[in-house]
């Protein structure tokens, strides 16, 4: 440890969050354009990096106003998946709605339609266990570690919901086939991540606008900030707490169903497999920081893809956790974390 | 009688800090509680405000009975609260920290809002700015602007000169005067209690966790004992 402690000597303690991203960005230029890291992989990392960044940014919010870190939030991104399947595959049908192919994409217009519903259904499954399970724990004052453990027994349980209905092999959304888009350097785009992408970035515009121009946005930041002070200026906690819940519902069934889209299957651990990296891009980012865990997100999703390049991909979330473990050495505030 | 508190015993969990307190504020009255270390002040406002829930006795503010409410609903009714530390939201911006203190009242705080910058001067041109930027004198000048959004009948101060420098002090003590001229009742909770005990009407002194002393202001401040005690000699 001696050997990194002197590495992190090395970087100016006054830099920023702001020239540690940069130079982070510069040096992935300078790699990419080199012929040391295919820029493929880079940008198809920032990709799986938007998806890992929606599921984090959850996450974030939850642990900022609640407290805990929410172990089922990978689940959530399961579930919601998981739904949408249902709506595509099930419901939908019944009703006439069917298509695939839609534009550039391998999905078809129904998918616009189940996403929206997903994000709905799971903001209002992770209001009901709030109600349920961890309103009933604060209660009675437990400490955040029984918050967190109880967050895995519904990990597991939503695990098991999925498996009851779908069982445990691989399920797909309607699709067909499409060509990748070829750009030059090699870099070759499925179409489906333009959607990832133009949809994250809708989202999280929206996220920013909300949280810094509605009053109930800027209820949630002061809750975060400080929840006493917030309780006797007259905020209701307790709303705070269900918006809270219904948002990172809503992002992760988001994440949950771009995942599928994008790596064109489900499969019941997809969520729990992402639990790493999404832990790593908060952490990263600076823990309760939403837009901290979204560049967290985009850092992790590039750094693994990179790491295919040297790496079987089964060590994916190994790079994660890699990542992760250097920021706690040498910046355990994370990139945006506060100061104190 | 604007606030009057009866037999209040209130406490976290199994330890009962509050044995039996009383006290009363009337319109316009500036009221300081001194006491030691423990003695149970800021239990006491954090019990007014609900933050605290009373195991007994009664809070009467105006005509309503206040025990046992949630602390938003007590806010509605017309006490604020500044708590002695974290009283702002550091990553807030002051405009927002205001916004923040008129939550239950959005029309309300728009209208206050230009009447709070005029109070407080200094948040002015810091208003875009995060709170935590700000200096201990101006954070508490935030917090007290914050607590007025609402344009309360009585505002509660938890050691309002806590960790200030003496000349920040001054200035603190001067707005408290400046708020109350406005017909605002303060209760203020105070270790050095000098200050506070001069320009308040009434003060009363509490020991663990019971009322012990009441007076005006200045007989306590004349008080042998209470001067040996609670104001350094």
């Amino acid at each position: 440890m001696a050997t990194l402690k002197q590495v992190a000597r090395w970087v100016p303690s006054h830099w920023g969050a702001g020239h540690l991203v940069l130079a982070g960005f510069l040096a992935l230029l300078v790699l990419a354009v080199s012929p040391v890291i295919k820029l493929d992989l880079v940008v198809n990392g920032l990709f799986l990096g938007a998806i890992i960044g929606l599921g984090a940014i959850g996450l974030s919010l939850v642990y900022g106003i609640l407290k805990f870190a929410h172990i089922g939030h990978g689940d959530f991104m399961t579930l919601g998946a998981y739904f949408a399947l249902f709506l595509l595959s099930d419901l939908f049908p019944r009703i006439g709605l069917t298509g695939a192919g839609l534009g550039p994409f391998t999905f078809g217009y129904p998918l616009l339609l189940a996403l929206p519903l997903a994000m709905l259904a799971m903001a209002v499954v992770a209001i009901a266990l709030d109600l349920g399970i961890y309103r009933r724990l604060r209660r009675r004052g437990v400490n955040p570690v029984v918050l967190a453990m109880a967050s895995l027994g519904v990990a597991i349980a939503l695990r098991g919901v999925v498996q009851i209905f779908w069982g445990g092999g691989t399920e797909q959304y309607p699709r067909v086939s499409k060509l990748f888009y070829r750009l030059p350097m090699d870099v070759r785009i499925p179409p489906d991540n333009l959607f990832v992408g133009g949809l994250t970035v809708v989202l999280v515009v929206a996220l920013y606008l909300f949280l810094t121009r509605s009053k109930m946005g800027k209820a949630m930041r002061a809750t975060s900030d400080n929840p006493d002070l917030a309780r006797v200026s007259g905020i209701n906690t307790e709303h705070i707490l269900w918006w809270t819940w219904a948002i990172g519902g809503a992002l992760a069934a988001t994440a949950g169903v771009l995942l599928a889209v994008s790596q064109a299957q489900l499969v019941p651990i997809m969520g729990w497999r992402l639990l790493i990296p999404l832990f790593a891009a908060v952490i990263l980012g600076g823990i309760g920081n939403p837009f901290g865990a979204l560049v967290g997100g985009l850092i992790i999703g590039v750094t693994s893809e990179i790491s295919t390049q040297w790496l079987n991909p089964s060590y994916k979330p190994a790079m994660a956790f890699l990542v992760m473990i250097i920021m706690l050495l040498f910046r355990p505030r994370g990139l945006f974390g506060a100061k104190d | 009688m604007l606030l009057e508190v009866c037999d209040l015993d209130a406490g976290y969990g199994q330890t009962q800090i509050l044995h039996g307190v009383s006290i009363r504020v009337d319109e316009r009255e500036i009221v300081t509680i001194i006491g030691p270390n423990g003695s149970g002040k800021s239990t006491l406002l954090k019990a007014i405000t609900g933050v605290v829930r009373p195991t007994a006795g009664r809070v009467v503010f105006g005509s309503d009975s206040i025990a046992g409410l949630s602390p938003d609903r007590i806010v509605r009714k017309g006490i604020s609260y500044v708590p002695q530390t974290e009283n702002v939201f550091p990553s807030l911006t002051i405009q927002e920290n205001l916004e923040m203190g008129a939550f239950l009242r959005r029309d309300l705080g728009r209208e206050r809002l230009p009447r709070i910058y005029e109070m407080f001067p200094d948040l002015v041109s810091k208003r875009g700015d995060r709170a935590s930027r700000l200096s201990g004198g101006q954070r508490q000048m935030l917090a007290l602007a914050r607590a007025l959004m609402l344009d309360p009948t009585l505002l509660l101060l938890d050691e309002p000169s806590a960790g200030l420098a003496p000349m920040m002090v001054d200035g603190v003590f001067d707005k408290i005067a400046e708020i109350n001229q406005t017909g605002v009742a303060i209760l203020i909770v105070e270790q050095k209690a000098r200050r506070s005990l001069q320009q308040s009407h009434r003060g009363y002194v509490l020991a663990t966790g019971q009322t012990r002393l009441e007076d005006t202001g200045e007989r306590l401040l004349a008080n042998p004992e209470v001067r040996r005690l609670y104001l350094g000699g």
